[in-house]
């Protein structure tokens, strides 16, 4: 009887550490998706965006950083979001909240162009 | 260098008084500082640094100006730290000119971030050039944040409403155009439809042995697509000057100096004032080139452009700063 009963107790304690377990891996993967939906930076040098192509969670916040040693900016093929001009190391953030693809380009050099792509 | 020989025509199997090899020997020169100047389809070249060899004669005309481009006012990378010292060289090396240019054409980017302080101080640098008159078209830079409502009221406050406009001088019909609004993504220079069907109109009742100056920002022939140095729908604007015997386009944007002739339409661009920029693909993008101080000056310059009546082209002269 003894017996049963520590066993029994051992189980109970068995899955009571398990779905601590099963709870705290749930909350660490949840805190992992809230910063992963926080920032993602583009770097914008010798006349490229860097990556050219970004892919992020809906809900995050892109900032782009010029490190070319000309002003550039960031505007939205639809419009959806413009940066005034930004000379060597000055940044511009934008938070998409809807997901979609973003396809944008440097309005002082059209040549130049990138996508956000927001999941 | 060039030395002080001139050249004669050689090669002349269009039968249009152009030597296109004799030319293209000259253009090779023109980057290390060496005039060619192009009259009636008689070749001359010379250095502009030894001014005693130039014969003032040569650079007389019934009427001359000078194109300056690509300030970049308020630029201030290792490129070229002070581009208000350079802009102000170009203007001394105007005012040495055997003969004083009747007025300035800047081919645009006066300012390099469109602020009121850049315009400022190229207004006032260019104010002590010995000619008093300048005509402004707009380069990228100088349209930033605004739509280019600055631009318009300092500089093109009698154009039409996009900017665009044209002159007279001494028989020679000036057209400024604008090819730095609206850019789409992924494309080059663009005139669109509004200001092309001005154009039409505006050279339409001109004579055909009007000679034809056209000033714009960006090239109007494709010089290297990859980089955006090309004007979409240049095409059309052509097609509206074929029937003219002399047609001289000056752009700037590029910062180097580059020259086609296509039958009777002579295309020049002009360095910067500012800096210079890599030749087409010899570098991994076009920004500022960087090249050792005591260069600088080299691969600056400014254009003196002659006319004289009778002959059938404009005689385009490029000396560096230096």
């Amino acid at each position: 009887m003894r017996r049963s009963v520590f066993l029994a107790s051992l189980l109970v304690m068995a899955v009571m550490v398990l779905g601590g377990m099963v709870a705290e891996h749930g909350s660490f993967v949840a805190s992992a998706q809230e910063k992963a939906a926080s920032t993602a930076e583009v770097k914008i040098d010798n006349f490229a965006f860097g990556p050219t192509v970004i892919t992020v969670p809906v809900g995050s916040t892109v900032t782009w950083i010029n490190r070319d040693d000309i002003p550039h900016t960031v505007a939205s093929t639809e419009k959806v979001f413009k940066s005034k001009v930004l000379d060597t190391d000055e940044k511009f953030s934008y938070t998409f909240t809807k997901a979609g693809e973003y396809p944008y380009f440097c309005s002082i050099h059209p040549k130049m162009t990138g996508k956000v792509v927001v999941q | 260098m060039a030395g002080n020989t001139k050249d004669e025509i050689l090669y002349d199997h269009h039968h249009d008084g152009i030597d296109r090899r004799g030319f293209l020997k000259c253009m090779a020169w023109a980057g290390t500082g060496a005039l060619c100047v192009m009259q009636g389809g008689v070749l001359k070249s010379y250095s502009m640094s030894r001014p005693s060899e130039m014969n003032p004669a040569d650079m007389k005309g019934e009427l001359s100006f000078v194109q300056i481009s690509d300030s970049h006012m308020g630029f201030n990378k290792p490129a070229n730290p002070d581009v208000a010292a350079t802009l102000q060289a170009a203007v001394d090396k105007i005012n040495a000119l055997s003969h004083p240019p009747e007025f300035l054409l800047h081919t645009g980017d006066i300012s390099h971030l469109s602020k009121p302080e850049e315009f400022d101080t190229v207004e006032q640098i260019l104010k002590s050039a010995s000619a008093k008159d300048v005509f402004y078209v707009p380069g990228e830079h100088d349209v930033l944040n605004d739509d280019g409502k600055q631009y318009h009221a300092r500089f093109a406050k009698e154009a039409q409403e996009g900017g665009w406009y044209s002159f007279e001088k001494k028989g020679v019909h000036f057209v400024g155009l604008v090819n730095v609004m609206n850019l789409k993504a992924g494309g080059l220079g663009t005139l669109g439809h509004e200001q092309l069907e001005w154009l039409e109109k505006d050279v339409k009742h001109l004579k055909s042995s009007t000679p034809i100056v056209v000033f714009a920002h960006i090239p109007l022939w494709t010089v290297y697509p990859e980089w955006g140095w090309g004007t979409e729908d240049s095409a059309q604007a052509l097609a509206y000057l074929k029937k003219f015997g002399s047609v001289t386009v000056l752009n700037g944007h590029i910062h180097q100096i580059m020259q086609k002739v296509e039958g009777n339409v002579t295309f020049h661009t002009a360095c910067s004032t500012a800096f210079p920029q890599p030749k087409p693909g010899e570098a991994p993008s076009p920004g500022p080139m960087k090249v050792p101080a005591e260069q600088l000056r080299s691969v600056l310059g400014i254009t003196d452009v002659n006319y004289l009546s009778g002959q059938h082209a404009l005689a385009v002269v490029d000396s560096a700063l230096a």
